[in-house]
């Protein structure tokens, strides 16, 4: 064996040592979430749908179903709102609508927007709560958590826009549909990209704690109104998880099993829903 | 024939739609100006009582006392960034190449829905895991080893964590750019004789080098904007960086700061600029990483 193979051979060990190291963390992280969640839920299920108790962040009694809630209430809309915006942006990003110089400096824009730390954006919605003298409420962490998503599901619909045959466009077109008319042709063939990128803003949402700690209040209260407090689940693991109190800290471990439970169905979801939506796309499953 | 107003009513739709989508794409790019007006705005305050190298080099940091010194914050920042690049890089690399080059189709489908659900993880579950394996890892193991006495809540152990949450963006990023390399520069090489490591690493490497360095740049503003994950183990305590010692980022600065913030003004004005700084510096990385990347398009046509 000479050098050269000898060289060969420590770069492919080197890759396998990489390639194990990614899945044992992986696993790692997973696997201890399941294992010291799972334990803390087989012994008392009933933190999950119960509401938390008096002095529940210092060890007092009951469960985090108001998290749970919060964090839907703070998702849903969100996702709900970023998609309509997203959608809107994407279709404008077309050639039909604007020009390519236009449309790259915009998605530029999307790029920058999209990796920019959900921190910012939740001391964005901050200042603006202190300008208006506005104490924190759902409905600010409902607007932290849409400028949050908007880029993520606009630059997934953008491609998947962006991937639509030009022959179903020409197609549609020559039928004398105007613009809008055809933007619906466009969609049903994008549908499989533009829900793969709701649910992947969905996931990024539901996990993102720094855009809603300030802006939708922290509290240990039930949602309750519009302009009301709310706490979401990754705020309260945050708070519980360097708890003093051992009971507490356990009532984290349970919630990231609830949390990484709903990450890991919104993935497969997110295959299944691709699969079923590819129907309306010839040669499509 | 149409009647009439069906027919003005198609056109009212379609001047409507695009008139809205106009505006929503107007929209945001007007939310970015506003975002970083509103941020320098209000940062204002801070930044007309001390100069900016002041703010940026001195290291004091007592807000009750008037002291705004950020070198220590952004100092451990770069050390935690670095610390995670400097894991997150060579293994990334290294399974993005494995991935393209060598792995068969079944082993590739399999791990990409891997990093899919990698990628997917909120950073909180990556924070509790750090707290339950890295942290009692580094206080009994690295640190006795090196032999250092600590809690384990330490800049080492945040960047252990950031490295982890970079690789999904990493890998798939540099993957994505060696499959977008035409197969005949493969080709060329292995009929010269090349081993494939020999080609890949002085072919495909030079050719996909932008695309990896974009795939870097990428991870970087991961990295450095991550927020709650080292929050939980970074140890929150505003001194000058050392490896084994507690530290603090500039989010985890926001987050921990948050309570007392309502009261001082002038503290409240720092956290805003410390968020305009981020921002700012992240955004910077992203466009970078994205120009980086059309060079590499522009040449191979892709």
């Amino acid at each position: 064996m000479n050098r050269r193979h000898l060289e060969q051979q420590v770069a492919l060990c080197a890759m396998y040592g990489a390639l194990v190291m990614v899945v044992v963390s992986l696993l790692l992280i997973i696997g201890v979430t399941v294992l010291r969640g799972g334990h803390v839920l087989v012994t008392r299920p009933e933190v999950v749908v119960t509401p938390p108790g008096p002095r529940y962040l210092l060890g007092g009694g009951g469960g985090f179903v108001h998290a749970i809630l919060g964090s839907l209430y703070l998702v849903l809309p969100a996702t709900l709102l970023a998609s309509g915006i997203a959608m809107g942006i994407a279709l404008y990003l077309q050639s039909d609508y604007t020009s390519r110089r236009t449309a790259g400096a915009i998605r530029n824009l999307l790029d920058a927007l999209w990796g920019t730390p959900s921190i910012v954006y939740g001391m964005f919605v901050l200042t603006i709560l202190i300008s208006l003298q506005q104490r924190a409420s759902l409905l600010a962490g409902i607007a932290a958590l849409t400028l949050l998503e908007i880029p993520i599901i606009a630059r997934y619909a953008d491609a998947a826009v962006q991937a639509v045959p030009p022959m179903a466009k020409e197609t549609s077109y020559a039928l004398g549909t105007t613009r809008w008319e055809n933007s619906q042709v466009v969609i049903r063939y994008a549908l499989p990209g533009i829900a793969t990128g709701v649910l992947i803003g969905l996931g990024r949402g539901i996990g993102d704690a720094a855009s809603v700690i300030f802006t939708a209040g922290a509290g240990n209260n039930m949602p309750s109104g519009l302009l009301e407090g709310v706490t979401a689940l990754p705020v309260l693991i945050f708070q519980q998880a360097s708890s003093f109190y051992p009971s507490v800290r356990e009532q984290a471990y349970a919630a990231s099993f609830v949390l990484i439970v709903i990450v890991l169905v919104l993935n497969v979801a997110s295959r299944l829903v691709t699969n079923y939506f590819a129907r309306y796309i010839p040669g499509g499953r | 024939m149409m009647p009439r107003d069906a027919a003005g009513l198609r056109m009212r739709k379609e001047a409507v739609s695009s008139r809205g989508m106009q505006a929503l794409a107007l929209g945001i790019s007007v939310l970015f100006l506003v975002m970083l007006l509103l941020l320098l705005a209000k940062s204002r305050p801070l930044l007309s009582g001390y100069s900016l190298t002041e703010v940026l080099l001195s290291s004091h940091w007592d807000p009750a006392r008037g002291q705004f010194g950020f070198a220590p914050v952004i100092l451990g920042t770069f050390y935690v960034t670095f610390i995670a690049m400097l894991i997150a890089v060579p293994v990334s690399l290294l399974c993005a190449v494995y991935l393209s080059e060598y792995a068969p189709g079944r082993v590739r489908r399999m791990f990409s829905s891997f990093i899919g659900v990698l990628a997917g993880i909120p950073s909180v579950v990556f924070g509790i895991c750090a707290l339950l394996v890295f942290v009692p890892l580094v206080a009994d193991y690295i640190g006795p080893w090196v032999g250092v006495e600590t809690t384990g809540l330490c800049i080492l152990t945040a960047g252990l964590i950031l490295a982890v949450m970079v690789f999904p963006i990493a890998i798939s990023l540099s993957y994505e750019s060696l499959q977008a390399l035409p197969i005949e520069l493969r080709e060329a090489s292995l009929s010269m004789g090349a081993t494939r490591w020999e080609t890949t690493r002085k072919v495909l490497f030079k050719a996909a080098g932008p695309g990896m360095l974009s795939a870097i740049l990428l991870g970087f503003g991961r990295a450095f904007g991550e927020t709650m994950a080292v929050a939980m183990v970074v140890g929150g305590k505003n001194q000058m960086p050392s490896l084994f010692a507690a530290g603090q980022t500039l989010p985890s600065l926001i987050v921990s700061s948050v309570g007392e913030m309502m009261s001082l003004p002038l503290e409240q004005s720092a956290l805003v600029f410390v968020a305009l700084f981020l921002f700012v510096v992240v955004t910077v990385f992203n466009l970078l990483a994205r120009w980086v990347e059309k060079r590499l398009q522009a040449r191979w046509k892709i």
